[in-house]
């Protein structure tokens, strides 16, 4: 087990690093999130409805869009110079590789989230300081449900041809059950209603969680077979 | 015989089953329009519930049969079994398509609108699509052995997100009618409607097995001239 993490470690370093020193993905990403964000805003009509009305769902369609631009890297960065085949050589176990790559996109993702949050409460006007620790929380459960599934696609579709078409459309059915518990649960929390209202659906992102993580890391070695 | 005539002989098997499949069609249009009560709130509009509903089961039976060969797949490692389950899902389209095309067409009149995302509707929705992406990412992969192992991890994902995505629409909220016949009680319809309907679920049933059997001969035929091209070469 220790051998495991410590290997899968070692490759989330190593992601992180590449990407550190490029920030290419990084930085499409963010800003990718910050014009989606400031595109939806004008996406009402200004004396209908306002703009915390779309608050929640606007969130969520963003992180969406940006996790993607961020685990469509995850694979193809392995494509080039057909690095995926120096890893599939390296005396570990298969579940490192994917626990490693798993570890790296969700920093990647959380990164982008945490610097897109504050401009999403500039933008939206929303009053956030005393259900911060909710929010992160929810943003937490959800974006782990994203990026088990993201992995294990982005591991599938760096074989195929238009890989980076490919991982939308086989991604967003997936996303659907966390991203609308995760407004569901935004919302509510932006509204300070009270816990009760919102524990069906914390319920579901929780069972989302687990069934997706334990499954993605099952099916993981059989996306990297000969 | 070789593996390409046995797929021949297959395939016209195949097309027997589905000629037998869509006369049966025909025999239930007749009995639908002429033989079967109208019902009594919603007029003749309830008609197409002889074809909505069978195309609905079949897709959904299409579809989980897709799951099961997948879990299958992984097991045996059998390529007849990847083949089989990709032609479950292609039917399990068509059937999808039928059944959201039908389902408006009765919606506007009694629901007085196309479209509204209610759970059933939106679960039927977002299965079909992610099938329609599972064929989409079959048509992008060359190898066989990988296209099989990336369609059955998907076909398995698959499986088990139904639940889950229903879940989560029904939470969200629900108008469609009442299941009327799958229900623990008895069926709450009257006997020629039944028996209609059961007529035409029972070829549903054959045209899927005609489908499935023409599609999975076409996919062995595929595989066994791709084969031959690449023994030519070499």
């Amino acid at each position: 087990m220790a051998r495991v993490l410590s290997a899968a470690f070692t490759i989330a370093v190593k992601d992180l690093a590449i990407e550190l020193r490029t920030k290419t993905a990084f930085m499409s990403a963010l800003v990718f999130a910050i014009l989606v964000l400031a595109i939806l805003f004008f996406a009402r009509d200004p004396t209908a409805v306002a703009s915390i009305d779309i608050a929640p769902g606007a969130l969520w369609v963003t992180f969406t869009f940006a996790a993607i631009v961020g685990l469509n890297r995850s694979f193809l960065l392995e494509r080039e110079n057909r690095a995926l085949d120096g890893i599939l050589l390296a005396p570990i176990p298969r579940s490192s590789i994917f626990l490693g790559k798993l570890l790296a996109n969700l920093a990647f993702v959380f990164t982008v989230e945490f610097i897109s949050l504050p401009i999403f409460v500039l933008f939206y006007n929303v009053e956030v300081w005393s259900r911060l620790p909710a929010l992160i929380a929810v943003i937490a459960m959800t974006t782990v449900a994203f990026v088990s599934v993201g992995t294990l696609l982005s591991s599938m579709v760096v074989r195929t041809r238009f890989a980076e078409l490919m991982l939308p459309l086989l991604l967003l059915p997936f996303l659907v059950p966390p991203v609308v518990g995760a407004v569901q649960v935004t919302s509510r929390i932006l509204a300070a209603r009270p816990l009760s209202e919102m524990l069906g659906w914390l319920k579901l992102l929780v069972a989302f969680d687990i069934v997706f993580f334990v499954l993605s890391l099952l099916l993981f070695e059989v996306t990297l077979e000969e | 015989m070789t593996k390409a005539d046995q797929a021949a002989s297959l395939s016209v098997k195949g097309r027997i089953i589905t000629g037998l499949a869509l006369a049966g069609m025909m025999g239930v249009y007749i009995r639908a329009l002429a033989y079967t009560p109208i019902e009594q709130t919603q007029g003749p509009a309830q008609k197409i519930f002889y074809l909505h509903a069978p195309a609905a089961m079949t897709a959904l039976g299409a579809f989980a049969a897709t799951g099961l060969a997948s879990i299958f797949y992984l097991w045996l490692r059998d390529q007849r079994v990847d083949l089989f389950a990709a032609a479950s899902a292609e039917v399990g389209v068509v059937m999808s398509v039928i059944l959201l095309t039908t389902g408006p067409i009765w919606g506007k009149p009694i629901w007085g609108t196309w479209w509204s995302w209610d759970a059933r509707l939106t679960s039927t929705l977002f299965i079909f699509l992610l099938f329609v992406g599972y064929l989409v990412m079959r048509g992008a992969l060359e190898e066989p052995v990988i296209r099989a192992q990336h369609s059955s991890v998907i076909g398995i994902m698959g499986l088990v997100l139904v639940p889950f995505i229903h879940l989560t629409v029904y939470m969200f909220r629900t108008l469609h009618p009442t299941p009327v016949i799958l229900k623990p009680s008895e069926p709450s319809m009257d006997s020629p409607m039944l028996a209609t309907f059961l007529l035409s679920l029972a070829v549903y049933a054959l045209l899927y097995i005609g489908l499935v059997v023409q599609r999975y001969a076409l996919a062995v035929l595929r595989e066994a001239r791709s084969e031959e091209a690449a023994n030519g070469i070499s």
